[in-house]
């Protein structure tokens, strides 16, 4: 690591390791280069690399105790800005929560939702359904609280915030998240008859795209 | 041809379920598949399958069917009677169903789950490389109903596994080796012990997602939250009741509740069989 703190690497059972970093963006960084290596054919077979907040877990290992050794010896350089493809979500901002979160940041609607779609976000990690991303970006001044009481239902498309993290519901569940706007054909973002069926895969970079009510860009 | 199966009763929950899906867990893809795996395998073997040829997995009050053709199957796993147009059958051995005739998997007389394999396995279509349905995110194909038609495939040519089949018998007491888990220093030094020394007994909120615990709450020493990371099978979970959840295969991929143990996997065949109200100890190992 580029600073002193080490790996806490923990136990995660006969053939698994939880890795804790100091922070996400060391997180996504050792992400990353987990990728790298195994790209690179440098890495034993790993059979699940699932990046958490803070984390990654390395499941499907053969010998955790050797593994876990190596991993303290990496030189794992920061992430670039720029590192990762970008995946362009167009967005309506019509969210029933969108008054709330424009009120947290003393802001018109329009200027939430424009302060929004402003920033690059990074999908840090996969959870809660298939294909549902948690995506960093939002400084920390801009992030917000769940709703006190979850919706039963969230549409498909829903583009939402909860503390540090924004997201897009891949599919309609229960939620209580805040929902700031809508993504107006979420198919692409489960597809199975596609590669990775997911397209908010861990390390992606994202940009929101404000549609206006007429469907072009803002 | 291959033969067709019509559900004439689903039975409580009935699913397919073969190896589960593995690699995709970074999307939010649990692994899913059968939950007393050695079972589907054995009743597999008993019929020249593959290992992981996509068998029914029912719960507690099996199933009943009707092939449209001749098919081979084995009810193994949880015990119970087995009946071809209501004259009892073989249970855990390989049975011959004519064709029109109606299969009942009884309800189980101990355990939990039958498993139901037919020579050449069901087969529905795959999802993400897996026939398993996974009943916490709706991927696979959903629980059996009423009136369904499951497709049966070829039935292979290597030969059936001969002789008597060494089907475990359901756990009187469910002994769950285990290793601390990443969390475990986010509870009290007494919590690690009351975990190894207390007998919990299986909650009835139990589920393929997690063999729920009702017994001795583990208290925290660290209260905080803690940020969602990987969660692996057979995790023991602490909620904010401090009642352990051993994870099982249709178990979120990542959650925010602390990891105290992690039971090894060959153990978690037998908390699949483990009716409500069994006894649990965890123990190192």
């Amino acid at each position: 690591m580029t600073d002193s703190r080490p790996l806490d690497v923990r136990p995660a059972g006969r053939h698994a390791l939880l890795v804790e970093l100091p922070d996400a963006e060391r997180t996504g960084a050792f992400h990353a280069e987990l990728l790298r290596r195994r790209a690179a054919g440098t890495l034993p077979p790993v059979e699940e690399i699932v990046p958490g907040a803070r984390t990654v877990l390395l499941d499907g290992v053969g010998d955790p105790e050797a593994l876990a050794r190596r991993l303290t010896e990496w030189d794992v350089p920061p992430r670039a800005a720029d590192d990762g493809d970008v995946v362009e979500i167009p967005v309506r901002y019509d969210g029933p929560d969108l008054a709330e979160v424009a009120a947290l940041w003393g802001v018109t609607p329009e200027e939430a939702a424009a302060r929004h779609a402003s920033y690059t976000y990074r999908v840090a990690f996969c959870g809660f359904a298939p294909g549902f991303g948690y995506l960093t970006g939002l400084p920390g001044e801009l992030h917000v609280p769940r709703r006190a009481t979850p919706r039963t239902r969230v549409p498909a498309g829903a583009v939402a915030l909860a503390g540090p993290y924004s997201a897009v519901y891949p599919r309609s569940t229960p939620g209580g998240w805040q929902l700031i706007g809508t993504m107006p054909d979420p198919a692409p973002l489960w597809d199975l008859a596609r590669e990775e069926a997911a397209l908010l895969t861990p390390g992606r970079r994202v940009r929101f795209v404000e549609q206006t009510p007429a469907g072009g860009a803002a | 041809m291959t033969a067709k199966l019509t559900v004439v009763r689903a039975g409580a929950l009935t699913t397919v379920q073969d190896a589960g899906r593995r690699g995709h867990a970074h999307l939010g893809v649990p692994r899913s598949g059968a939950l007393d795996a050695p079972a589907m395998r054995l009743a597999n073997r008993l019929l020249g399958n593959g290992p992981d040829a996509a068998v029914l997995e029912t719960t507690l009050t099996g199933c009943a069917l009707r092939p449209d053709r001749p098919v081979t199957v084995v009810a193994g796993g949880a015990p119970c009677p087995v009946t071809v147009d209501g004259r009892p059958v073989a249970w855990g051995t390989p049975v011959r169903v004519p064709a029109g005739a109606l299969l009942d998997v009884g309800t189980v007389s101990a355990g939990v789950r039958t498993y139901l394999a037919v020579a050449g396995g069901v087969a529905v279509d795959p999802v993400l490389g897996s026939r398993s349905a996974d009943l916490l995110s709706g991927l696979g194909p959903a629980p059996l109903r009423d009136g369904d038609v499951l497709p049966v495939g070829a039935p292979g040519r290597q030969p059936a596994l001969p002789g008597a089949a060494p089907w475990p018998a359901p756990p009187a007491e469910l002994v769950l080796p285990v290793r601390p888990g990443p969390r475990a220093d986010w509870f009290a030094p007494a919590a690690l012990r009351t975990l190894l020394s207390a007998t919990y007994r299986v909650s009835p909120h139990s589920n393929r997602i997690g063999l729920r615990t009702e017994g001795p709450p583990l208290a925290r020493a660290v209260t905080g939250e803690l940020p969602s990371e990987g969660m692996v099978l057979g995790a023991v979970q602490v909620p904010p009741d401090g009642r352990p959840v051993v994870f099982l295969h249709d178990h979120p991929t990542t959650g925010g509740y602390p990891v105290i143990a992690v039971v090894g996997e060959p153990a978690l065949a037998a908390a699949a069989q483990a009716a409500v109200g069994t006894p649990v100890r965890f123990a190192l190992g």
